[in-house]
Formats: C-alpha cells, structure tokens, sequence
C-alpha cells in the first residue's frame, strides 16, 4: 500500500508547484444557513449496499481498486490518500478521499490529500465530467479503504500473535480488546506495506451505521483555508523559473486562419518579447487548438497591450455566414417536417389527428458560454521529449494523451499536473488550452504560461449547442394526454470530432428526448437534421436544458389549456409508479449506467415531485403579483424537482424563493449536494434570464460580462431550500453535479406564466417582459 | 522607477507605468491570490483594497496607487483570520473557490465602511463580485456573519 515512512510519491508535482496539499480538516460547525437542507432518515440505513453494477468499468482505463496506488500512511501517522479525479467546485477533491477514510477508519484531521497527475493506467479513469465522480467510486474508494484497514489490522495481530479476528481498527489505531493493548496507525505503516492485499471479495465492509463522515456533511471542503487566505493553487498561478507570458489572437471564425498578419506594433509595447504564428488545426479539429498569433512578454498584461497592437489579416474560412437569426429560422423550419425517428410507440400521426385538441409549443434555448470564472489557462514546460504541464483540466489522462500525440513524444514522457479549477462546467472537459502552452514551450525552448482572456473565453470556447425544441401533443375530450410528438433539432457535439455529422449522438437523444418519462399511449421523438457552424462542447447538463426546457414548459402548458393544477398535471403525464420500458429506442444512452442498475423509475421522479410539493409549500397563497411554478427533470441517473416563486416589483422580476429536491441515491457529502443544488439554481435562472451567444458573419458578437451577463447576488434568490431524499437500502448513488440545473429553468417560466399569464418560449428571458 | 506599497512592503517597479496593478500583483510581485476573471472591471475577481476602499485590480494601473496602502489578500490579515474569512470558513461558501478572494476582500472593504450592513445593503455591496458556481446565498449568510457573529 505504498505504507512508505517517508512517502515520496507524485515528487515531480510537489517540487515545482509546492502545492500545500494538506487538508485542513476544517470540521463545520453551526452551518447556521437560511436555506438548510433537509434528511428525513438516517442514510444507508442497512449494512453495505446490496451489489450493484455501474458503468465505471466500461469508462476509459475503467476502475483502480489498489491501495498501494490510493493510500500512504507515514510513520507519523499522516495518511496520505491520492485524489485522481479533478476538482472544479463539486467537492469531490474532499468526497472521495473521505470515502477511503472512513472504511479505513482514518481520522480525518490526520488525512492529506493529494492530487494524482494524469495517468489513467494506474488510478483509472480520470475524466472527470458527467457527474459521474461519486456513482462510479462510491464503491471503489470503500474497497480501497476496507484493504487499507484489512492490512493494517492484519500487521497488527501478527505483531501481538493474535487472531486477525480478534483486533479492529478504529480511529487511526488498531485495537486488541481482550487484552487492551492499542497500536497506533504510524506505527504498524512498514509492516502494513508488507502485508497482501486482500481480495476485493473477501473484504468486510464498515456497517453504515458506524459511519463518522459518510452521509454527515459535517467536513469543510479540503481546501477552504487556501481558498481563503489566496495560497490555493489554479492554473495560472504556477510560477517556474523563466516563465513566459503569453496571449493568443485566434481565428474569429471557428475554421479560419491567419492570412497574413505584421507584428512590428506589438513588438514596440514595453515587456513584449516575441510575436510568431501558431499552429491550429483543420475545423473539426476535436481538442486541438485554433492556431493564431501568439505575444509573449515578461507579464500578463505586457502580452495583452501587444496583442492589441497586432495587424492581422484573417482567412475566416466556410462558416464567415454562420449568422443567428437565419439559423434559428433554419432550425424551426426543420421542426415543422418530419425528422429521423428516434422513439415511437403507438401511432401519433392518427392520435394527433383524432385528438380533441392538440397543444403546440415551439421552444428555442441559444448558444450559451460556459465562462467559468478562471478562463482558460495552462502552464508548460516542454524541454526536447519531455513536456510537463501544469493546468486546469476535467480530464488529466485524456491531455496526457493529447499532449503526447500534439508533440509527436511517448505518453510516459508527459506529467500532466493538474491544479484546481476555478470552474469548469465542461469547458475544460477539453484540453486546447493546454495543448497551446506545450506547442508554444516547445518553439520558445522556454515555460510558458497561456492565458485566455475573457473574450477569448467567449470567442473562442466550445459553446453549449443551439435547439429548436417542438414538442405537439393531443388530448382527448377528458383532457388526457393521448399523443406526444417531440422534435428536437440542434447542431451536435459529435460534430467538433467529425465532418458531415448531422444528427445528434445517443449521448445527447438520451438526455431528455428518447428517455421522456411521461405514460402516453402514442409516442413519437424525431431528430431532423442541422448542421454545426461553430464549435459545440458540453456545458453542465448538455441536453437535458433545451430538453426540460421544452418538455416541462409544455407540462405548463397542458397544465393552462386543462385548467388543472401544474403539479397535478405533472403528476398525471409521469403516471404510474413503474420501470419505464423504451423498447423501441436504438443504442439508448443511460448515461454510461446499465439500465438494470439505473433504469427510468417513474417512483422516485413522483417523490421528488411530492417532496418538493409539501416542503416547498405548493399551493400556498402568494401575494398579488407572485407566482409559483414546478418542474421536474430525470437526469445523471438522478431525480430532481424544482420550485420557483417569481415576484413582479414595478415590472421587475425577482425570485423570493427557490425550493429544490434531489434522489441521488446513495451519498457521501450532503452538504456539498445542498451546495450544487444552491449552485445549479443560479446557474439555471441566469441562463434563463440572461446570456445569448449569437454570431454574425461567423464571428461571436458577445465578449464580456457587460454583453453576456449571468446572474449577480442582488438577483439571486432570497432563499434556497435544497431537500434530499434519503435513498433506499439498495439504491446506488447517481449524479450531483450537473442534475440540478435543468428544472430551474421551466420552473421559473410556468412561475412566470402562474403571475403574469405570458408564455416565454424562447431564452434567455432578456427583455420579453418588458411591455 | 516607481515605488508602490502593498500588504507594508515596498516594490519597485521599471517597466510600463500603465501596466495594471493586477498583473504587477500577480506577475511580477507574485502575489498569485489576486485573480484575473475580466479585465474590465465587470467581475470582482481582483478586487484588493486601496487605503480604505475595494477597487479593482485589472483597470488599476501601477503608478495610480503610488502613495497609498495597497493591500490583497495575502496582507488582510496575519495569520487569515479576518473576520470575514472565518466566516467563509464557517459556512464552507467557497465551491471552485476562484473568485472568493475577490469576494472576501469587498466583504471586507464592506465592513470597513459599514460595519453592521443590512442583507440588501450586502447584496448591493457584493453585486459586483461575480460567483459563476452559485455560492451567493451562502457568501450573504457569511458577510452577516462576520459582522453580526451570528
């Protein structure tokens, strides 16, 4: 278990960036918030979980279950526990080091932890996106902290002659009851390393209800102090000797190149070093970077005043018409015909037209950024074969490889050190930024540091895709839903990785169009075709924003047109309790998770829509003015329900109050789940409200917080109630991350319909309201 | 040769006298805990305080704080334990934790000049200051916190 005394592992990475990796078992006390979140029974309440599979092993490199890999324990007693997934804000730099913890019995204020660099052949897969840290390691992260205590309990009775049987590790030392004696864990390190590892099979679990951290949510996350003192650690906050700072101007057009471009100007400012071509690569061009002109200088802002007085002449290449207006009315013109069929059950053409009334809504959600806080950014240092990078990225195995590839250099030649993220969303799922440091210290002979300015962030990102969502349904004379078709049309992801796609990919069907919950008899999903005219990336939920956009809009809308209750409505499309069956879906997508594990269980979307019913006090009287709207959103494997109580002050939207519930299974960190959901609400009422990409002759017309506003604290909600459901004896743990967006959104528009009786369909809100 | 005064030390500086103090800060006096999120004032990353007042760092520019007292937030407290970074603390308000210096340092200016403000005088004070991860309601809790201690 690399039980070392001295534990010299990840050297490289502790030498240059001397990252203070050492938690500081910040304990929480009094979380005295407005917006508390809710357990209404103890968690995990039987012993272990009755086995159950995920798709971790289908991932890339698949699962790890090693402690020699995951854990070290010095002879001071420090156990060190390597965090391999990447930290954007979710928590989970603290979550799963907490797991191995608690199943070694390691006391948390004796635990560092420490950052593993990129290398998915010894800690597994590391792309961190698709919530999916905690539903895939969940179980992982207790094996490895259950070898860890088998080893340990093992040295232990062999060094008192004893029964392994007969001493238990608890709280940092193993104790022998029958004879009193206690050994501490620093002490046994050396032997433990000796020990086998025992077989994943034959280990004994810790019984939940002995848990001290798992589903407490009593531990600050491990870098609060840091965070909070300035010495934590992004990406552009590495500093190496002979550091370059450097800024690039790229192609405005997704696709163009530099034509011609004169330097002189740049070169005249005080601190610039060096103006030169970069390479880019061919659209689409997947992970690799844009190409443009680079300006290196000593600082930062000496790169950006160069890169000012840069002459460039573009080639803007096939997508200089990509223009917005046009496009939407391409896509809508393509939701009024009939698409490829992606879902169909019954026969909807005859049930739309022997309805009794057939409800049509047309939704449109734009492009959207992802601007993080920190824009992109990366650190390289490339000296002849050897690169070692320092960055910001969601997936530190996957720019391993893509810096080995870019250079034309073995995979075991890079280190990719990953530091924290100041956001990630998706956007750092991709791994340009990193891939520019490395070609660019490769030509300077130097390290060198790549910021991206905020509008190279806005010009120059993958953007969230463009949809036409049309959704029709038919009712019959008792008001019941008898026929739904939905039509979606958007540009996909897959088109970043390959010319000429032009129908979304099962990942993105399978977000909200094909997995549609609701038990109508006649159902039809079509997906006609559009064509990408700019770069496309996932933003945190993907699809599932257009999707529960439209779809729960439309429950409002249903809702109206029957004169019912909209929770009652919800209620009555979701159905019957039961397993969904999609029979006539090809190549469903169930977010990576076998459906046996994961299925589509109608249940649990019914009881967060119950939850969030009776907590968040639906049906209450609001004052004139106020508004109550609902939605609910099956997403990451995960069931979540929203409620949004709008208020018009003089024509001005505000939002008193937001209520929230999640079934996400199994958890560790509720606390950190009530921050996601506090999260997710303000991400999902700005993207509503605010923040349209558009384009003009192929060139984004946004750059800024000034022309791309998101949601500011005096906007925000005067309160969030986040509730989670305790989850069943054998329900594995689901999705967190990003499951907590998609029904804000819907929510906050039938709150807005409930006050004001104006239907918005298109997002962001911007200035529809305004008479 | 410019001479500037940040957290009680002198630095010197030759180069570009326009050059914002963001940059100075981080690039050439290495004090990395003062962030870039916009460049033109919009987002609050960089927030420090000059003399008495939160200002921002990107459209600062060196020679404009020559004679006054420059502090980041390396220098708001000794040992980090301002009130309102115990706060921050208490209520784990940080998730990606990017521009929470930039918050904790208008907090603080906040407090400077209100020491008992009001939640709207909070949120008005702290509009400024963009959190793209959503810790709002919690940065509110906190700055009540830090000046009510409760």
């Amino acid at each position: 278990m690399n039980i070392l005394t001295n534990p010299k592992r990840l050297r490289g990475f502790e030498r240059h960036i001397k990252v203070d990796n050492v938690s500081r078992r910040s304990i929480l006390k009094g979380l005295g918030l407005a917006g508390g979140f809710v357990l209404a029974a103890p968690v995990m309440s039987r012993p272990g979980f009755a086995a159950y599979q995920t798709g971790a092993d289908k991932m890339p490199h698949g699962t790890v279950v090693d402690p020699r890999v995951f854990v070290s324990i010095a002879s001071d007693g420090t156990v060190t526990i390597v965090a391999h997934r990447a930290e954007m804000g979710t928590g989970v730099r603290t979550s799963l080091p907490m797991i191995v913890a608690e199943e070694m019995e390691a006391d948390w204020s004796r635990v560092r932890v420490q950052q593993a660099p990129g290398d998915e052949a010894k800690f597994g897969n590391q792309d961190t996106d698709g919530s999916r840290s905690t539903r895939h390691y969940l179980m992982p992260m207790r094996q490895i902290g259950a070898s860890a205590r088998t080893m340990l309990e093992t040295a232990a009775a062999k060094r008192w002659g004893v029964p392994a049987t007969e001493v238990k590790a608890v709280n940092h030392e193993v104790i022998h009851s029958a004879s009193g004696r206690r050994i501490g864990f620093g002490e046994l390190a050396a032997d433990a390393a000796k020990q086998s590892v025992p077989s994943v099979e034959g280990l004994k679990l810790k019984d939940p209800k002995d848990f001290r951290y798992l589903g407490k949510g009593q531990i600050g996350i491990v870098d609060l102090r840091d965070i909070t003192v300035g010495t934590a650690r992004y990406g552009a906050d590495v500093r190496l000797p002979g550091m370059k700072y450097a800024v690039i101007a790229r192609p405005p057009v997704t696709g163009g190149k530099v034509a011609s471009f004169d330097g002189a100007e740049a070169m005249k400012v005080s601190g610039v070093e060096k103006v030169m071509e970069v390479k880019g690569w061919p659209w689409p061009s997947k992970f690799q970077p844009l190409g443009g002109v680079a300006v290196i200088a000593r600082n930062t802002g000496a790169a950006i005043k160069g890169r000012n007085a840069l002459k460039i002449v573009w080639d803007d290449g096939p997508n200089s018409k990509y223009e917005s207006v046009a496009y939407r009315a391409q896509l809508e013109g393509a939701a009024r015909k009939p698409g490829l069929v992606v879902r169909k059950e019954g026969d909807v053409e005859a049930a739309l037209k022997g309805a009794d009334k057939v409800i049509v809504g047309e939704y449109y959600v734009p492009h959207h950024a992802h601007v993080s806080m920190e824009p992109p950014v990366a650190v390289a240092d490339v000296k002849g074969d050897r690169a070692e990078i320092w960055a910001p990225v969601q997936s530190a195995g996957g720019t391993r490889e893509d810096v080995a590839k870019t250079l034309g250099i073995p995979q075991e030649n890079v280190t990719v050190n990953v530091t924290l993220l100041g956001g990630g969303f998706g956007r750092k799922s991709k791994c340009d930024f990193a891939l520019e440091a490395a070609l660019l210290s490769k030509e300077l002979g130097a390290p060198v540091n790549v910021q991206w300015t905020r509008e190279d962030d806005v010009r120059n990102g993958f953007l969230h895709t463009v949809s036409v969502e049309r959704i029709e349904a038919g009712l019959d004379k008792s008001g019941r839903v008898t026929a739904w078709r939905h039509r979606s049309v958007a540009p996909s992801i897959a088109s970043t990785f390959a010319a000429g796609a032009v129908h979304q990919a099962p990942f993105e069907l399978g977000m909200g169009l094909v997995d549609m919950p609701f038990e109508i008899a006649n159902v039809q999903c079509e997906n006609p075709e559009a064509a990408a005219r700019t770069r496309i990336g996932w933003f945190r939920s993907v699809s599932n924003i257009p999707r529960a956009f439209a779809v729960q809009s439309m429950v409002g809308e249903l809702a109206h047109a029957t004169n019912r209750d909209q929770k009652t409505m919800l209620l009555e499309l979701i159905g019957s309790p039961r397993i969904v069956k999609l029979d006539s879906v090809k190549d469903l997508w169930n977010y990576g998770e076998p459906y046996d594990s994961y299925p589509i269980d109608t249940a649990r979307l019914r009881k967060v829509v119950e939850l969030v019913a009776d907590k968040g006090g639906w049906g209450r009287s609001v004052p004139k003015g106020h508004g109550l709207g609902i939605a609910a959103h099956r997403s990451f494997v995960s069931y979540i329900a929203t409620i949004v109580e709008v208020a018009f002050d003089n024509g001005k939207l505000t939002v008193p109050r937001v209520d929230t519930a999640i079934d996400c299974g199994a958890y560790v960190n509720p606390e950190r789940i009530q921050a996601q959901m506090e999260g997710a609400v303000i991400m999902g009422l700005s993207f509503a409200k605010h923040g349209e990409i558009t384009f003009k002759d192929g060139k984004v017309q946004q750059g800024n917080f000034d022309d791309f506003p998101v949601l500011r604290i005096d906007e925000s909600p005067a309160v969030t109630n986040v509730y989670i459901v305790p989850p069943g004896p054998d329900t594995p743990p689901s999705g967190v991350g990003e499951p907590g967006v998609p029904p804000v959104a819907p929510a906050l528009i039938n709150a807005i319909f409930a006050a004001t009786g104006k239907r918005i369909r298109a997002l962001p809100i911007g200035k529809q309201l305004e008479a | 040769m410019i001479k500037v005064k940040i957290n009680s030390q002198e630095h010197s500086w030759d180069g570009d006298p326009d050059l914002p103090l963001l940059w100075f800060l981080r690039d050439e006096a290495g004090l990395t805990g003062t962030k870039y999120g916009c460049g033109q004032a919009l987002c609050g990353a960089c927030t420090v305080i000059v003399d008495k007042q939160a200002v921002r760092a990107c459209i600062t520019s060196v020679s404009d704080v020559v004679g006054r007292e420059v502090t980041t937030i390396e220098g708001l407290h000794p040992t980090g334990d301002h009130a309102v970074q115990k706060a921050w603390r208490q209520l784990n308000v940080p998730q990606c934790g990017f521009c929470q210096t930039g918050q904790i340092m208008q907090a603080a200016a906040l407090l400077m000049e209100n020491p008992k403000p009001t939640h709207d005088q909070i949120r008005e004070a702290m509009a400024g200051n963009i959190c793209r991860c959503g810790t709002y309601q919690r940065i509110e809790n906190a700055v009540h916190l830090a000046s009510t201690g409760v």
